[in-house]
């Protein structure tokens, strides 16, 4: 059961071969016997998770299920769902019960799905470790001693050690390709616009994004089907027709055209995974496709373009946090102004603090120039590098992120180290693009992703690319070991 | 030295709409503190905003009223700052790119006992739309400040011009000028005690001839034409002494204090504040097209300029009077109701209109709206001068009981007994009387003083307790004295 | 780009965050780093780009004037630090 796809837990759930309320119970206990050491969620609340689950039994047994209702997902930590406690892995929002229900919980909740509980997640999801959540690192299951990547780190460990069937998580420079990379899963970031950011903690507005991470592509799809569509309260929610994500899973990969980009296969990318990569792509070739080197000659500017852009973002998002109508207020202060820097320094950690400030100075007077406005014009420069890449190929493939799990602790003492993780992913964001990662084999006997770019609105053809991958390779089923 | 003063308006007004600019809260006023603040009007964590369709309706209806640019392409913009009645820590308002560009308004400025009145065109550099913040309620709570939310959200638009102004005057003419077109076309009620009117005035001088600005300080939250008069005459004696004893102006934001009469620099403003404009990524840019304006402009209501010559044509009036009928809508529309009701001669409406009603709403300080004389009623008396039920003067006694609620004309002329005696026989007979009893003003007449005559007139309206037709009575007179 | 601490304390001040001398000093490397970084920006020509703040060319939908929103005051301000009569509480603001 702990491995079943969502099509064989709906399937078993059809035939009554198990309850949902069961299903929830058994993951409720192994997260009981395995979450202390992975930390991979923060809250947990099985009561409600039961009665979710039981309702969904109602559903069920009424003949009124969806290919979701009653699977139990975990949710990072970053989504606001109704009277449970929602951090986003702070300090700040230590207490903070969500009154309202981001759209992305209510889709899962209309589809009958269950919470299984919220997971951990970099603070703010500014991180690509997991080490900057104030409620403590979290374990890969692969290698106790190492990350599982961030900043859906939490998600990531949630499913890679079985604590849940799949979870969601959010990426804005890579927080969900680049944990799926490295915990050996599947996750794909939509196109920026195809997911409702209402009742997502923004971090940075213009290029965060919520997406699924299962264990393999189907599941992607089918939770994309729950997750994607409309939102009238996001104004950056795309008007588009309902899509059904499966659909094209199984058309062939003939003819296939897949750009593999030079720059992403240069200095700082690890040999062994260089070779997985590499690997993947020759098992493409059987299945059909053609490749062909492409050029993305503006990868490396992406990170500083992002390290402007996103904390220039995030510096007002976070304005919000001032102890004055919920999170955390100091419990001394002399005056208002003593109240808001004594709240705000206590309830933010190192690396939101530093990413706040460097957005803070770079939209100062005297530097919007220089800095904000720079980055958005190179930014359309990367936009133009994919778009001219995209004339030559159908979808573009290289490594989700530099190496495999760092130890813990590696880069925590160098902003920048840990910021070139992101190297491969950014740049998809930046130009709104959707990015997946699916599991590719090993390095150093720790996970490898294949990272798949494709147009925009063409996850249903990635998702087609990552399906056909797993039916004739077998990384995406592979467990770590002692869960 | 001769000093000049330049003076700059800026106008907040808020928008007459349902609803907030960016969510679905309503804007009524007087609730319950904090009963019309929804999640997106508190900030919480992940809600977004959406523009509200009668927001940018009104910014084009004032587009087109003071004949301005409407931005094809605008851009709505993040002012970081922080203070309690700004939940989201920053203000969503436009910078570089406003919804309405350069317009103008024609000014009436009136005579003083030092010049006559003259005509002026205010330039208007730029309306913006943005969110109003909060209200902060200073009274005690044992030390602290308490924050209403309800009004955090109401849309603004804020209405800029060039430093055109160089007297008190001139700025409360245009302040009144503007605050009644806002009201003409339906944008905004213009309750200056509740708020919905609020002016801020910059005001710096320098030496008069020369072409560079002087230092300027803001005189900031002004919401009566009163103390708009009273704090920039105190600004300008203030600016032009501290210069002349040998001082200098720093930029400052400053209060006006209606007890005292002076105005003091705000202390939480003193330094000068970097707000870190940037577009906000949550919002898209507002496109709108020649259709959307031609939409707007059919359904604009005759602007006053217009109205004023119509009147001048339609009804023959003189171009002080159309002037002073247009200065208000509710004044126009009571006039046309009126001349409509009335049938006669529109000159006769109007000198009634600019006259006793005027002055009586002025005695009182109310708007025509709360007049008790209907423009239907105001009709019916002007019907019985006309028709000689009654004169004249006694149509002003008339119109008293009138506006003191005792009825209709016609049924205070019956209920008084005022009908006007037009009967030449019972005037030959009172006139009879008279010439009788007054046989030495007679004489004086006969003798060639010519004033006899009126004390004659008057003694046979006393003799009628001024029931006589007037006319009449002079023409009978006349003809009995002549022989 | 050379940042002093005094820099630090005044983008610190102008994010309401408290820095305390050590913090400002230590804070100051590490923005160093990152600082650097972004300066890496500034070999790039582009005359003429125009800025991108959203990868689709799509434009503000308008929402209709309905009020959709009712009182949630008591579940918003039962997660609230200091509430008085419906009011928020906060150190008096002086003028």
């Amino acid at each position: 059961m702990i491995n079943a796809s969502l099509k064989d837990l709906a399937a078993a759930l059809g035939a009554k071969q198990i309850s949902s309320v069961e299903l929830t119970q058994l993951f409720l206990d192994r997260i009981h016997r395995l979450n202390p050491d992975i930390n991979a969620y923060i809250t947990l609340d099985a009561d409600r998770s039961l009665a979710q689950a039981a309702a969904a039994d109602v559903r069920i047994a009424q003949g009124n299920a969806g290919p979701l209702t009653g699977i139990p997902f975990a949710q990072k930590d970053i989504f606001c769902a109704k009277g449970w406690r929602t951090t986003c892995g702070s300090k700040m929002l230590e207490n903070f019960v969500a009154p309202y229900d981001a759209h992305i919980i209510s889709q899962f909740d209309a589809a009958g799905a269950v919470n299984l509980g919220k997971t951990n997640m970099d603070e703010f999801a500014m991180g690509s470790s997991n080490e900057t959540s104030y409620y403590g690192k979290v374990q890969n299951p692969w290698d106790r001693a190492r990350v599982p990547g961030g900043s859906s780190g939490g998600s990531a460990a949630a499913v890679a050690a079985r604590l849940a069937p799949a979870a969601t998580g959010t990426d804005t420079g890579g927080s969900i390709r680049q944990p799926a990379s490295l915990c050996g899963l599947s996750g794909l970031k939509p196109t920026y616009g195809v997911c409702s950011r209402y009742g997502m903690i923004a971090f940075a507005s213009s290029l965060d994004q919520a997406g699924p991470m299962a264990k393999s592509a189907e599941d992607l799809g089918l939770m994309m089907n729950v997750m994607a569509g409309f939102d009238q309260r996001d104004s950056t929610s795309l008007p588009r027709e309902k899509e059904d994500y499966t659909r094209d899973l199984n058309l062939p990969l003939k003819g296939l055209r897949i750009g593999i980009p030079k720059e992403y296969f240069a200095d700082g990318l690890d040999a062994g995974v260089a070779k997985v990569v590499l690997d993947a792509i020759e098992q493409y070739r059987k299945l059909g496709a053609e490749t062909v080197e492409v050029s993305l000659p503006n990868t490396q500017l992406s990170i500083p373009v992002y390290y402007v852009l996103a904390p220039a973002e995030a510096s007002s998002n976070l304005s919000r946090y001032d102890g004055v109508r919920y999170g955390h207020r100091a419990a001394e202060y002399t005056d208002l102004m003593d109240m808001y820097c004594k709240s705000r320094a206590e309830g933010f950690g190192a690396e939101v603090k530093r990413r706040i400030m460097v957005g803070t100075y770079v939209l100062s007077a005297g530097y919007y120039d220089a800095y904000y406005l720079k980055a958005q014009q190179i930014r359309r420069l990367i936009a133009q590098d994919f778009e001219q890449a995209f004339k030559q190929c159908d979808v573009i493939m290289g490594p989700a992120a530099p190496g495999t799990a760092f130890k813990t602790g590696e880069k925590t003492n160098d902003p920048v180290a840990m910021y070139l993780e992101d190297l491969y992913t950014i740049a998809v964001n930046l130009a709104g693009l959707p990015g997946m990662s699916v599991p590719a084999g090993f390095a150093n006997g720790l996970p490898v992703g294949l990272q798949i770019i494709g147009n925009y609105f063409s996850e249903a053809r990635m998702l087609n690319i990552g399906h056909q991958y797993q039916q004739v390779t077998d990384w995406h089923t592979r467990m770590p070991e002692g869960i | 030295m001769q000093w000049e003063v330049v003076i700059g308006l800026e106008t907040h007004t808020q928008l007459q709409t349902n609803t907030k600019i960016f969510c679905g809260a309503s804007t009524a006023f007087g609730a319950e503190p904090n009963t019309q603040a929804d999640a997106v009007s508190i900030a919480l964590p992940g809600v977004l905003p959406v523009l509200n369709r009668e927001a940018v309706q009104c910014a084009i209806r004032f587009g087109l009223a003071i004949d301005a640019e409407i931005g094809r392409r605008s851009v709505f913009a993040r002012k970081n700052y922080f203070y309690p009645d700004l939940p989201k820590g920053y203000q969503i308002s436009q910078y570089e790119l406003p919804v309405v560009g350069k317009g103008k308004l024609s000014i009436q400025v009136p005579a003083t006992s030092a010049g006559q009145a003259y005509e002026k065109v205010i330039n208007i550099t730029r309306a913006h739309l943005e969110e109003d913040a909060g209200k902060s309620l200073h009274s005690d709570f044992h030390g602290m400040t308490g924050i209403d939310l309800n009004r955090a959200g109401t849309p603004l638009l804020e209405i800029v011009t060039e430093p055109d102004m160089r007297s008190a005057a001139e700025a409360v003419a245009y302040a009144k000028k503007l605050h009644e077109l806002v009201q003409w076309i339906g944008i905004c009620d213009g309750n200056m005690q509740e708020g919905s009117f609020r002016c801020d005035v910059n005001v710096s001088v320098r030496p008069k001839g020369s072409d560079k600005l002087g230092t300027r300080r803001e005189i900031k939250n002004l919401n009566s034409f009163r103390f708009m008069q009273q704090a920039i005459e105190y600004e300008t004696r203030w600016q032009i002494e501290t210069l002349e004893d040998g001082g200098t102006i720093q930029q400052a934001t400053v209060l006006f204090d209606p007890d005292t009469g002076e105005t003091r620099s705000m202390r939480s403003k003193e330094e000068a504040n970097d707000y870190r404009y940037f577009p906000d990524p949550d919002l898209l840019p507002l496109v709108i097209s020649e259709a959307d304006i031609d939409a707007v402009r059919s359904t604009m209501p005759e602007l006053p300029e217009a109205m004023q010559a119509r009147f001048e044509q339609q009804y023959g009036l003189p171009a002080y009077d159309a002037t002073a009928i247009t200065a208000s809508r509710g004044v126009a529309d009571y006039f046309v109701a009126a001349v409509t009701a009335f049938g006669g001669e529109a000159k006769l409406v109007a000198n009634w209109v600019m006259g006793s009603v005027a002055a009586k709403l002025n005695e009182a300080g109310q708007e025509i709206a709360m007049s008790p004389v209907s423009a239907v009623q105001l009709a019916g008396l002007l019907k019985r001068i006309t028709d000689n039920t009654i004169s004249g003067k006694m149509a002003k006694e008339v119109f008293e009981a009138m506006w003191a609620g005792e009825g209709d004309a016609d049924a205070i002329i019956a209920q008084r007994g005022l009908k006007q005696v037009s009967d030449s026989g019972a005037i030959e007979a009172i006139v009879d009387e008279v010439l009788a009893a007054n046989a030495t003003m007679v004489e004086e007449y006969k003798a060639g003083k010519e004033k006899a005559f009126n004390g004659l007139v008057g003694q046979c309206m006393k003799a009628s307790k001024g029931k006589a037709n007037p006319a009449q009575v002079n023409d009978i007179l006349k003809k009995k004295l002549a022989g | 780009m050379s940042l002093t601490t005094d820099d630090v304390k005044r983008i610190a001040h102008l994010a309401r965050i408290e820095v305390t001398e050590a913090d400002a000093q230590a804070t100051l490397e590490k923005l160093g780093g990152i600082l650097d970084l972004i300066e890496q920006m500034q070999a790039v020509d582009t005359a003429g780009i125009e800025p991108m703040s959203h990868s689709q060319d799509v434009t503000q939908r308008l929402r209709e004037d309905a009020v959709t929103e009712t009182n949630q005051r008591e579940l918003f301000q039962s997660i609230a630090p200091a509430v008085e009569n419906g009011l928020y509480l906060v150190p008096k603001v002086i003028e």
